[in-house]
């Protein structure tokens, strides 16, 4: 099968543009570029189905070969009409975002940000924590905290780490 | 089996409402359960060991060979007897260990007695598939049981370290059971054992082993996956004490002895299972004896006997079957037994901490001696069941004696148990014993002893299940003929059993095996009486990071890792992403195109015709005149033009339909963005610095010409005719359709257009609540009858105004008169509301001229579109063209006017008509989208022939005047009415009054408040009303 070339020009140019576009900042052109993409690909589609032939309407007296591929063509007409679709969606979203923030432009996600300059996960939650040597102290308040336990934690090192705890957990049980 | 199970899962269901109706009494309801099936079992032993057994198989996954089969032979009756046993005791024993006002504890006894269930399921399960699924049921369950005080973090982290060291064993092991299941060709256990002579020797079979192996070492808790079963301590007492003794960790000691039988000669079964078994068993006992838990001194004592057990049955002899087995039943009798004191002690005491409990002993006698016979047991004194069975694991390994392993795990064993004495004494001694007041964290007694700790004796019905549980234990250590008759088919499973002397006796005369216990009893409680220098070397070791450390240090390293990868890839920069995935397009392609050879390239032609060279050319330009644009409808234009440059090229390329439905679309789409777009700046802006703009043209460049590249050889290297050749014929034929796209569209790939409509009403949807913001906004139409009376009325009013002597233009002297008369013209009768400026008197007579046309001309399309170009796509295009039309001309009223119902109807009418038809064959016996022809003759238009696929083509067309439907009353009408409202503010503002004062009646009071939001940016063309939308 031969290539034709001024298909493959056309292409080769609404890709480029279109990428082009789809890396910039203003949504009008980020859409412009996705169109752009969409035909791009439309015509590549188009492009496999090799040299043109008869429309693909029955007719008796032709063979299938004499046709132009069907199958391209209804891969095409479903993409044409979600690309109305998409493009439609993202004019509403640029408006919205007009109507928000004046401008139509791509804004960096800030949470993402944040995550990347967090240093790690929440350390404590890996940290080691003192056992409990009861079900029935303080974490149940049906029971009264014992003496050992507050004197040891008054002793240990990790004091302040299970007065946290303590706290934490006055405070998980009170949303429960 | 199946029975007990289902029994199970029910009591499952109803136990929160038992319990939460009950009290905490409800466990011994709940207790039924187990104990229904324990009594079941007891009746079923004659057909267990004289009928040999039985299955039972139901159909689950026939194509995958997998089958919920059951089967009950020795070892799993002693297996279960022992679930269902220790489960209903531990159950009647929560009954009185929960507090009267303890929360949650309906979740927990229904997690409870599914866990019993799940067991039983484990053990008696005969298909690998099933047997993996309950595994994992109880490591799920175990997770929830362990993490019942969800309010301590120690319980949560404790449940999730267990479910991540058991599943990640798990997962190993399904890897393993595969293999095995493969290597066997059956998934049934029963036919790969009796397969597994054969399977012996290959390489497969022994990694398999291996894996399978891991989720053993994982799940019973043997090093180096230990830690978290005493980190499992944070359970409630009940939950560890059947974790310990029945269920859990006995679930790998269950499938070892399952598997041992056909794959203990494997190549390294012996060496892991040895290793780790006494390894584990003399670590365990070790660790144990620095423990001040009760809790802790038991937990590490269970990781000792599972090492133990684990290698005395993987040993995979005759009498290591029957000595390991009576191991098995006589750990969970004593350990259980254990588990519960010490949760009694607990309850009663308020802490398990050896140095706060004093004396205990004295003041619970019943409790004492039950501890002392379950204690006892786990040393192996005589006459409980204990001595029994660790009797006879020592004269198995005796009996094997000259070999080498049988002199290394009698080694261990040995000194294993000497730890095991020793720790079993601490128990005792630092459970019931006073201590001196230097050990003991209480005050001091006169005597110098520590004083006496408080403590309540429990009540009968507390002691209850550890009493039923230490009985056994005595009984069984007296009588032990039943057991031994119980495992007795199961050690038959093993070479040579005939030749096997090993007994449970409790006198077997003067053999080395009593020698050896006198010895490790001696040996053991010396050890506790030196307890301090014990202790004190114990401190001099150097400390070794704890399993539990290192654990957490990984995770900790695996947190760190999680956070710097996802910073390092989610940088929240949408250039990053597309450039990463467009980087990708790129390379994978290229690599898989030149890695194993380079296509030869074929022909190139210049085109096709000279029209489509200069088509070509002409998107060529206006593509790249789009980089250059800097205003924003020049740009949108230039890219239109490229679209219609395309819709030619398809006309030019043989395909009507494309060129004809890219075109309305093209019209559309354009509509849309000038409707959107125009309350935006004019300019685009492109604050980008050059640096970027130069890796994004080479990067743009280079993915253009790779497109070329791939498109190139793609083409070039195709060897094989279209598959499409037979379609038209197919179409005609069978679709009874001349064009061949739209059969394709509506019957051959039906499901693909299906999908399709789907995604155009999300779209349609999403486009309507970005704008409306609450809803799709489709109760206006409510409105619109009151658009012919009142409001027009006043628009009218507003009309008149327009003749003030203020508007001089000539243009307006036009409007004016175009819109005097107003009983004239029915049709476009909303097209008044407009401002007259902004009326265009050409357009409204080109509309009402071509509106009907219009719609006339997409009915043909839709209705011809099965023989002739056109379709529901097409038709619909053309139907929702005539309304921007409408729109253009007449306004949003206008629209409102047109369509006879909303936009969302539409879209559900659309959708509920594809469906329907889709699904109506099934009723008349067809396949799904299947369509039918009826054909008939007609008066006057003669032969008439009728594809039910026109009516899936309806369904498309509705749904695509609906999305346009909603692109026009969002993107348009909305937008309009938001820029007229803004336009009189602004005039308000510039007439001198200011802010509005909103004036509020609340009661008899009147509150004023000023209407101006500072949220709202300034210049924004809506004001207080959409930001209030957007708060809401």
């Amino acid at each position: 099968m031969t290539v034709n070339l001024t298909l493959l020009v056309v292409m080769g140019v609404l890709f480029s543009v279109g990428v082009y576009l789809l890396l910039e900042r203003s949504l009008t052109r980020v859409l412009l570029g996705l169109m752009l993409l969409t035909n791009g690909a439309n015509l590549l589609i188009l492009h496999t189905s090799g040299v043109p032939g008869a429309a693909p309407l029955h007719d008796k007296s032709l063979d299938g070969s004499e046709y132009s591929d069907p199958l391209p063509q209804a891969l095409v007409l479903t993409s044409i009409v979600i690309s109305l679709a998409t493009t439609a969606f993202v004019l509403s979203m640029i408006w919205r975002s007009w109507v928000l923030a004046r401008r139509d432009e791509i804004q960096d996600d800030l949470e993402d940000r944040r995550v990347a300059q967090q240093s790690s996960y929440d350390a404590e939650d890996d940290d080691a924590m003192p056992q409990d040597t009861s079900e029935f102290d303080h974490a149940d308040a049906r029971f009264t905290p014992s003496r050992h336990n507050e004197e040891e934690a008054a002793e240990s090192p990790g004091h302040h780490r299970v007065e946290k705890l303590h706290r934490d957990e006055r405070r998980h049980r009170h949303e429960f | 089996m199946v029975p007990v199970l289902l029994l199970h899962g029910l009591m499952a269901l109803c136990a929160p409402a038992i319990v939460g109706r009950a009290g905490r009494s409800g466990f011994y309801a709940v207790a039924l359960a187990p104990l229904a099936g324990f009594g079941w079992l007891c009746t079923q032993a004659p057909r267990v060991y004289h009928g040999g057994g039985w299955s039972t198989t139901l159909q689950w996954i026939p194509q995958l060979e997998i089958t919920l089969s059951f089967r009950m032979d020795a070892l799993s009756y002693m297996m279960s007897l022992l679930v269902l046993g220790v489960g209903a005791l531990v159950l009647a024993y929560c009954a009185r260990y929960f507090k009267a006002d303890a929360r949650d504890i309906g979740q927990f006894a229904a997690q409870l007695v599914a866990f019993a269930g799940a067991m039983f399921g484990l053990v008696t399960a005969d298909d690998l598939m099933v047997l993996f699924v309950f595994w994992e049921i109880t490591s799920v369950l175990s997770f929830l049981l362990i993490s019942y005080s969800r309010t301590k973090l120690a319980a949560r982290r404790a449940a999730l370290q267990a479910l991540i060291i058991t599943t990640a064993g798990g997962l190993a092991m399904l890897v393993g059971l595969l293999m095995l299941g493969h290597a066997a060709g059956t998934y049934r256990i029963s036919g790969v054992l009796a397969a597994a002579p054969g399977m012996l020797g290959s390489t497969t079979v022994d990694v398999a082993v291996v894996l399978v192996l891991a989720g053993v070492v994982s799940k019973s808790a043997l090093f180096p996956t230990h830690f978290w079963l005493p980190a499992a301590m944070a359970a409630p007492t009940p939950v560890s004490a059947y974790l310990h003794a029945a269920a859990m960790v006995k679930a790998g000691i269950y499938l070892v002895a399952r598997l041992a039988p056909g794959f203990a000669q494997t190549q390294w079964w012996l060496p892991v299972t040895l290793t780790l078994g006494l390894g584990t068993m003399v670590f365990g006992g070790w660790v144990a004896l620095k423990q001040y838990d009760l809790k802790l001194i038991l937990a590490y004592g269970t990781v000792s006997q599972l090492g133990f057990i684990t290698a005395v049955v993987a040993f995979g002899t005759a009498d290591t079957a029957m000595a390991g087995m009576a191991m098995v039943m006589a750990h969970g009798l004593f350990k259980a037994t254990l588990f519960l004191s010490v949760g009694i002690i607990d309850h009663q005491a308020g802490t398990r901490d050896i140095r706060r409990l004093s004396g205990v002993g004295r003041m619970a006698p019943k409790l004492f001696t039950v501890s002392v016979i379950g204690a006892a047991s786990m040393a192996g004194l005589p006459p409980l069941l204990g001595f029994v069975s660790k009797e006879a694991v020592l004269t198995a390994f005796v009996e094997h004696l000259p070999e080498p392993l049988a002199l290394v795990a009698l080694v261990g064993v040995v000194l294993g148990s000497v730890l095991t004495v020793g720790y079993s004494a601490r128990f005792l001694w630092g459970g019931f014993a006073r201590k001196s007041a230097g050990f003991s964290e209480l005050d001091a007694a006169p005597d110098g002893q520590s004083v006496i700790s408080e403590f309540t004796p429990a009540s009968w019905a507390f002691l209850m299940a550890p009493i039923v549980l230490a009985a056994a234990t005595v009984v069984l250590g007296v009588f032990p003929a039943p057991l031994e008759a119980g495992i007795e088919p199961y050690r038959q499973l093993f070479p040579h059993a005939a030749e096997s002397h090993v007994h449970l006796e409790l006198w077997h005369g003067l053999t080395p095996a009593l020698g050896l216990s006198v010895l490790v009893i001696a040996a053991g409680l010396l050890l506790h009486a030196a307890r301090r220098p014990v202790a004190g070397f114990q401190r001099r070791l150097p400390a070794l990071p704890t399993g539990d450390y290192v654990y957490r240090r990984t995770i900790n390293v695996l947190d760190i890792v999680a956070v710097w990868l996802t910073g390092r890839t989610q940088r929240g920069s949408l250039m990053f992403y597309l450039s990463v995935i467009l980087v990708t397009a790129i390379v994978v392609p290229l690599v898989a195109l030149f890695w194993f050879e380079t296509p030869p390239l074929a022909g190139f032609r210049l085109s096709d015709s000279p029209a489509q060279l200069v088509t070509g050319i002409a998107m060529v330009v206006a593509a790249l005149l789009v980089l250059t644009a800097g205003k924003r409808f020049l740009a949108v234009l230039l890219v239109s033009v490229t679209g219609y440059g395309l819709a030619l090229t398809f006309a030019l390329h043989g395909a009507p339909d494309l060129a004809l439905t890219q075109m309305l679309v093209e019209t559309i789409s354009l509509v849309a963005f000038v409707l959107a777009l125009r309350s935006l700046p004019g300019p685009l802006w492109n604050r980008r610095k050059a640096g970027h703009r130069v890796f994004r043209a080479v990067f743009a460049v280079v993915f253009g010409v790779f497109m070329m590249a791939l498109a190139v050889f793609s083409i070039s290297s195709r060897g094989t005719e279209r598959i499409s050749l037979d379609m038209p014929d197919m179409a005609y034929e069978m679709g009874h359709g001349a064009n061949v796209v739209n059969v394709i569209l509506v019957d051959i790939r039906a499901w693909d257009t299906m999908g399709e409509i789907s995604v155009l009403t999300v779209a349609a949807t999403g486009i309507a609540s970005l704008i409306f913001v609450k809803g799709r906004g489709d109760r206006l139409r409510s409105e619109r009858h009151q658009l012919d009376t009142r409001q027009l009325q006043a628009l009218r009013g507003a009309d008149s105004a327009a003749h003030s002597p203020q508007a001089v233009t000539q243009q307006l002297e036009v409007a004016r008169r175009f819109t005097s008369r107003p009983d004239a013209d029915p049709f476009l009768l909303a097209g008044r509301t407009l401002a007259p400026e902004r009326r265009s008197i050409i357009f409204e007579v080109i509309t009402r001229l071509l509106f009907h046309t219009f719609m006339l001309v997409s009915l043909y399309l839709l209705v011809a579109g099965h023989n002739d170009p056109g379709g529901g796509f097409a038709g619909g295009l053309m139907a929702s063209l005539a309304l921007t039309l409408r729109y253009l001309a007449g306004g949003r009223y206008e629209l409102e006017r047109a369509t006879p119902v909303n936009a969302g109807w539409m879209l559900g009418a659309g959708l509920a008509v594809a469906s329907l038809y889709a699904v109506a064959p099934v009723f008349f016996g067809g396949a799904v989208m299947e369509s039918y022809t009826f054909e008939w003759d007609m008066w006057v238009f003669g032969h008439v022939k009728f594809v039910t696929a026109v009516i899936f083509d309806v369904g498309v067309y509705l749904i695509v005047v609906g999305l346009v439907l909603d692109v026009l009353r969002s993107l348009g009408g909305r937008i309009d009415e938001r820029i007229e409202r803004s336009a009189a503010e602004a005039r308000k503002q510039r007439s001198g009054r200011g802010s509005r004062i909103r004036l509020t009646r609340n009661g008899r009071t009147m509150s004023a408040t000023r209407s101006d939001d500072p949220d709202v940016p300034t210049g924004s063309m809506v004001s207080g009303d959409e930001a209030s939308e957007v708060r809401q």
